[in-house]
């Protein structure tokens, strides 16, 4: 088979970027540097993990509609899922987050990469509360009746309003995973371009 | 041209070895492992689903608070009255130093108290002779005789009953005011002010915040949700019914709610707003700060993270 490519040509262009970018042996690296043996690094992917489950227990939720888990067992099964998942998600984001401050992970221009951890960490926080707000139960009625006064306070509650139920269920289905995924996608697509975070050079000889 | 190498900025590139490294086994098993593990939790600790409240519920639990509320949304001096802007013009709202953020914005969710939750609904009722000549004889007078109604009725109001299924005050001068309040009160004891409350946008809608705004200006939410420990002082909003951990991410958040000046403040929800703002700014531009961008490298928590690596550093 015979391959050449077209000079000069706009998808030509785009492809070698990419390709320079991101080759196939920087995107799924088989092996690592060796300081990449901690248990640090367990929460990143299990973050990821967790996101995936969210997403997915979400999915089932939206099945039968926003009233199903209410009135079936099994619905109300699939949000105790969704529930716990979204649990799981914050913990390991969290010490996700503080691993990699104290990794001081933004070293060797990677900075943009904690900048897209911070948005996907905030977009995570109004995704999990437009969550709350539109189970349609007593949460939800006190969770955005309190809630209200602080968006109300910084002008925004014009635009978003947490008691209207169709609005912040629509963000929480659509806008906000959107966001997140969109966003999670590009965090990992830029640790795989930089490659993992060489620790702190240390000069002195370390007495064990 | 040498640049000045900056240890919390810059790396020096690594020198030493690789080693095989799985990464779709790794987050494969991380899918596995996080599966089971929610699977397990949401098997022993399931979820809670408090039922919603309705106005029915409340009218039917504690009829005079119920009564006492609809006459606050008369009398303007419901919370919702009072609130100002997304709402109304009522106040000012809260304010960020000089900023007047909601004011700004202005009334986009206009809510007028006394046709929106008493006149209208009680105009959508089947017609009754008592009842129309009450709405009647409300949308005939001028603004001064209703506030002069209203005025009496209030004063009256601390004497307030309910006996037999009637709210009763005991007062003169008050036009058609004990009608109208006793009749609303029927209404929301049936369940009808609920679904008058829903429908006021026409047959599909998906928009609950009249409803809402009633019941948060009366106290039987409140009560409730205090016995649920969800009140702020309570670290309320991160918490949800029953022993669940809620939105334990919040806490910071929630934090500043209890302790001064925000839980003093008439703009304390502004002022936590503004300062949560600000630190998450600072958060985004954590690697551009100096002093928070060393503490990494001072802390020296790295070491206990690179454990295996400082050791076998230090081992050649
Ligand atoms: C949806 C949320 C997130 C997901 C799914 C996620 C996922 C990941 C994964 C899989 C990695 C590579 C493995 C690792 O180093 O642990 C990584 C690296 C990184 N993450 Fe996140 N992350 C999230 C949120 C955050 C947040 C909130 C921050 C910090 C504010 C952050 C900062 C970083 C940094 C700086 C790196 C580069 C680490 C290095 O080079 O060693 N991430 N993330």
């Amino acid at each position: 088979m015979t391959y050449t490519e077209i000079e000069r040509q706009w998808t030509t262009r785009l492809r070698r970027r990419f390709v320079r970018l991101l080759p196939p042996e920087k995107l799924l690296p088989d092996t690592q540097p060796t300081y990449v043996s901690s248990w640090i690094y367990v929460f990143g992917v299990t973050t990821l993990a967790a996101l995936a489950v969210v997403i997915a227990s979400g999915c089932l939720l939206a099945l039968r509609g926003p009233q199903w888990w209410h009135t079936s067992s099994v619905g109300h099964f699939v949000n105790s899922l969704h529930l716990w998942s979204v649990e799981i998600f914050f913990f390991a984001m969290v010490v996700h987050l503080w691993g990699k401050y104290f990794m001081a992970a933004w070293r060797g221009g990677r900075a943009l990469t904690w900048m897209t951890g911070v948005v996907t960490f905030l977009t995570s926080i109004a995704a999990a509360f437009t969550g709350y707000v539109s189970q349609s139960n007593f949460d939800s009625q006190w969770i955005s009746t309190q809630a209200k006064d602080g968006i109300n306070a910084t002008g925004a509650g014009a635009y978003f309003n947490v008691l209207n139920l169709g609005q912040m269920l629509m963000w929480h289905i659509v806008l906000l995973p959107l966001a997140a995924i969109v966003l999670t996608g590009l965090h990992v697509i830029l640790v795989r371009v930089k490659g993992v975070v060489p620790p702190f050079e240390e000069p002195v000889k370390v007495s064990q | 041209m040498s640049k000045r190498f900056r240890p919390d900025v810059d790396v020096a590139p690594w020198k030493g070895g690789h080693s095989p490294y799985d990464i779709i086994k790794e987050g494969t098993i991380a899918l596995v492992v996080v599966g089971l593990l929610t699977l397990i939790l949401a098997v022993v600790f399931g979820s809670p689903d408090e039922l919603a409240i309705t106005i029915k519920t409340w009218s039917n639990a504690t009829p005079l608070d119920f009564a006492a509320t609809a006459l606050s949304e008369l009398n303007l001096t419901s919370g919702t009255a009072q609130y100002g802007a997304p709402y109304n013009n009522a106040s000012t709202g809260q304010q960020l130093g000089p900023l007047q953020l909601a004011k700004w914005v202005g009334a986009r969710i206009p809510i007028n108290t006394v046709n929106d939750f008493v006149i209208d609904p009680l105009k959508s009722l089947p017609a009754q002779p008592d009842l129309s000549t009450g709405l009647k004889q409300w949308s005939s007078a001028s603004s001064a005789t209703r506030s002069h109604w209203v005025s009496s009725y209030t004063k009256a109001s601390a004497k307030m009953t309910f006996v037999n299924g009637q709210v009763t005050v005991t007062a003169s001068d008050v036009g058609p005011l004990p009608v109208l309040i006793n009749n609303l009160t029927e209404m929301a004891r049936s369940g009808a002010l609920d679904q008058a409350l829903v429908t006021q946008a026409g047959f599909y809608t998906t928009d609950f915040t009249l409803p809402l705004l009633f019941l948060a200006d009366g106290s039987y939410l409140a009560s409730l949700a205090d016995h649920q420990h969800l009140t702020g002082d309570q670290w309320g909003m991160m918490n949800e019914t029953g022993n669940y951990p809620g939105q334990a991410w919040l806490w910071l958040y929630t934090f500043w709610y209890q302790i001064p000046p925000f839980n003093a403040s008439g703009n304390g929800d502004v002022l936590v707003w503004g300062l949560m703002m600000a630190l998450s700014v600072v958060l985004l531009l954590v690697p551009f700060i100096p002093g928070l961008r060393s503490i990494p490298r001072k802390t020296r928590i790295y070491r206990v993270i690179w454990r295996e690596h400082y050791q076998s550093v230090a081992k050649e």
